[in-house]
């Protein structure tokens, strides 16, 4: 398959998503925004784990940050319910990035375990900021918003927002997807096969990680804004370890390396938890299968099941295709 | 290629119908009073949610699922006493099932996170459990759609910090979970406790759900004359047995939930002697309460706890209201104003409301014994009331304004004037 027919047929799909979702109720509508929201935590999380090869354990920390900023201004300062709101989002983004610059200093250092602890522990520290630091968080409580931005616009409104989310979740899509596509997203799928090689060629690895680091950051503080306005509410476990776990389960389910995978993965998550728990009580035992079936048997995620159905109809193609992944696993 | 196409967007379609077919709202059928109750069902706060559920559901089979003519019909969701999580099932009760009121929470937490949502649907929210003060105290403007049917966290500490002098007690260590609850009931006691001359001279604030208190015991000063506990969930299970293991001599006193007949079966005879203090004890001994217990015993195979009682409770109001209106749902602004008039005789003894539609009740100092109760032929251990305060508001003897004027009680405040 060509690259601009899986183009067209993300397009095709999302335009499908804007037609039929406002027409469900009123509840598929919410879970559908809240989907989107954590589908860019889940990109983001993918520019890393996906592309660059860096398995990150703490993007939970970039959604809190950008969620108790939005938070904080809205409660404190009565800042960003109209027009501002547009900077707000410009700060979510800015204060992810810079919160990610400042933990990349630590954490591009490790590789693989000891990154995925040394993102974990950053993560934890904000959690331990925002649960402990009473006067600015509200600690425990959390902060509840005042309500939706107002600008000519009512984003109150559940549809005005989900479009308003989709909005977002198209533009990180297309820019993510043209930066992996660029040369410098080459590189960090170059790192991601064999970092010595491409500093043997001349890359500053570390410099590259780095600003991959940073730009996953600021697409995860981008969630964290538009997700405090979904809930309505911005509380300590919106930035505990499960979160940054979800987003991790959400891209290996998905397809790491696919960008569409991570918010595939985050849908599916998101309806197996909060809708399929309203229906039966044994709904945990369905995610926890899931995941372990598909780590199992679908190693490349739900973005994979094309591709080995193909393999399936046309077994003359199998023996090509291994040789491909040898010659990958070997280089 | 295209034909590849047409078969992906056939897939996509159907995908799409099967989402729009689960998401078909339901018929509302006339008289029909639909309550969605919040509770964790896992996690570690499972117990305290089954003990939730059972209270109601007990009242409402009770009541054969016929309140005044209007049935009954009762939808749970597991929140996992996660905030976030209870603001989304909410919202699903709300939006999908078309509930006239939502009842539960388990958390200070929850019930700060529930409450805003109650104001922006127009729903009727009843907090059974969580006990934030500030739902009807300095915020209950905010919140017209909240009747609270079971307490303010501090509102059983403000007596208790007088029977505390009365005991004699000087200076006093707490040790409390850490988050608004703890802060909220460490807080009241302390307010109380030192406007009547004693002293609070060191607080440790243990993270909820902390299981090792290895940590924390050893730091408790030894020139205190008492300890004060505050414990919720599992955590009230660990904290007198790791006290008593490291060899403690002092009396230990404690918040209601840290002796709660959810966890009292299973704790050890270490916690003989302690006093708590609550709206409810298992141990009341009153006929209205003596019935309760047999009976939710029978069916459940254990002692209610305060968590079941206040559910019970909490419906049978809602059945009360319910008469009143002929088994019609009166709306929620009128179902408010008919609640928040009701004169009650509960289980935990009589009920009304203040001003705030918090509940004016007694308060009950209880004293952990082993011993016989209602014919059970087993040494237990039991709540035994030794000191009733009757009819106490969330001010306790505070004047109303006075009291408001002051902030919310939080790790800070009051200020710890005599911690070192």
């Amino acid at each position: 398959m060509t690259g601009r027919s899986k183009v067209l047929i993300v397009a095709a799909a999302l335009v499908a998503l804007a037609a039929v979702i406002p027409h469900t109720n009123s509840f598929v509508i919410l879970l559908v925004t809240r989907a989107l929201v954590l589908a860019i935590l889940a990109m983001s999380l993918d520019l890393l784990l996906g592309f660059t090869g860096l398995p990150s354990l703490g993007q939970a920390a970039y959604l809190g940050v950008g969620a108790y900023l939005t938070a904080i201004l809205a409660t404190k300062y009565q800042f960003g319910l109209g027009l501002d709101f547009w900077l707000v989002v410009v700060l979510g983004i800015a204060l992810g990035a810079a919160t990610a610059a400042f933990f990349g200093l630590f954490a591009i250092r490790a590789g693989g375990v000891y990154f995925l602890m040394i993102t974990l522990a950053l993560g934890q520290c904000v959690w331990g900021l925002a649960y402990r630091w009473n006067s600015l968080t509200g600690g425990d409580n959390g902060l509840n918003l005042p309500g939706r931005p107002e600008f000519g616009i009512k984003l109150a409104d559940d549809i005005t927002y989900f479009y308003l989310v989709l909005g977002f979740f198209v533009a990180s899509l297309l820019s993510l997807y043209v930066l992996v596509r660029s040369p410098f997203g080459r590189s960090l799928e170059g790192i991601r096969e064999r970092e010595v090689r491409m500093r043997i060629l001349g890359y500053n690895t570390s410099l590259h990680k780095y600003i991959a680091f940073v730009i996953a950051g600021g697409f995860g503080g981008l969630a964290g804004v538009l997700w405090a306005h979904a809930n309505g509410h911005v509380s300590p476990e919106d930035v505990v370890l499960t979160t940054s776990v979800d987003a991790l389960l959400m891209v290996v389910l998905g397809g790491s390396g696919t960008l569409v995978g991570g918010a595939i993965g985050a849908g599916v998550v998101l309806f197996l938890r909060e809708y399929l728990s309203t229906l039966v009580p044994w709904w945990q035992y369905v995610l926890g299968g899931v995941y372990v079936l598909i780590i199992l048997y679908l190693p490349g995620g739900l973005m994979s099941i094309p591709a080995r159905l193909r393999q399936w109809l046309t077994p003359a193609a199998r023996p090509k295709q291994e040789l491909g992944l040898r010659a990958t696993a070997e280089a | 290629m295209t034909a590849k196409l047409i078969r992906r967007a056939m897939l996509l379609a159907s995908c799409l119908a099967f989402g729009m077919q689960l998401a078909v709202p339901q018929d509302v059928a006339a008289e029909e009073l639909r309550i969605g109750f919040i509770a964790p069902m896992t996690g570690p706060f499972a117990q305290v949610g089954k003990d939730m559920v059972n209270g109601f559901e007990m009242y409402t089979e009770e009541a054969k699922n016929d309140f005044a003519g209007a049935s009954i019909k009762f939808i749970l969701e597991d929140d996992q006493a996660k905030p976030p999580t209870s603001v989304l099932k909410a919202e699903k009760l709300i939006r999908q099932d078309k509930v006239h009121m939502l009842i539960g929470g388990v958390l200070a937490s929850t019930g700060y996170a529930l409450a805003p949502v109650s104001t922006r649907e127009k729903v009727v929210y009843l907090p059974s459990v969580p006990a934030a003060d500030d739902l009807t105290q300095r915020e209950s403007a905010k919140y017209p759609y909240i009747v609270r049917t079971g307490w303010t966290s501090s509102q059983p500490s403000h007596p208790f910090g007088e029977w505390a002098c009365e005991q004699g007690y000087k200076k006093i260590v707490t040790v409390a979970a850490d988050y608004a609850f703890g802060h909220e009931v460490v807080g009241g006691f302390q307010k109380a406790f030192e406007d009547c001359g004693g002293k609070i001279i060191q607080k440790i604030w243990p993270p909820l759900n902390t299981i090792d208190y290895g940590p924390y015991i050893p730091t408790i000063k030894q020139d205190a004359d008492a300890i004060l506990s505050l414990m919720v969930g599992q955590m009230a299970l660990q904290f007198p047995k790791q006290l008593a293991a490291a060899g403690n001599k002092k009396p230990v006193i404690g918040g209601g939930t840290s002796y709660d007949e959810f966890a009292l079966p299973s704790m050890g005879d270490e916690v003989i002697g302690h006093v708590s203090a609550l709206q409810y004890s298992a141990a009341l001994d009153t006929p209205k309460n003596a019935a309760f217990v047999k009976k939710y015993r029978e069916k459940y195979g254990k002692v209610p706890s305060y968590f079941s009682e206040t559910n019970y409770t909490t419906a049978q109001m809602i059945h009360e209201v319910m008469k009143k209106t002929g088994g019609k749902w009166p709306g929620s602004d009128e179902f408010v104003k008919q609640m928040a008039s009701l004169k009650l005789d509960t289980p935990r003894g009589p009920v009304s409301f203040d001003e705030f539609r918090n509940p004016i009740q007694n308060i009950y100092i209880k004293k952990v014994e082993k011993k016989k109760m209602f014919g059970y032929d087993k040494d237990e251990l039991w709540n035994t009331v030794i000191k009733t305060y009757t009819n106490v508001g969330q001010f306790g003897k505070y004047g109303k304004d006075e009291f408001l004027k002051q902030p919310v009680y939080s790790r800070d405040f009051p200020p710890c004037k005599y911690c070192e």
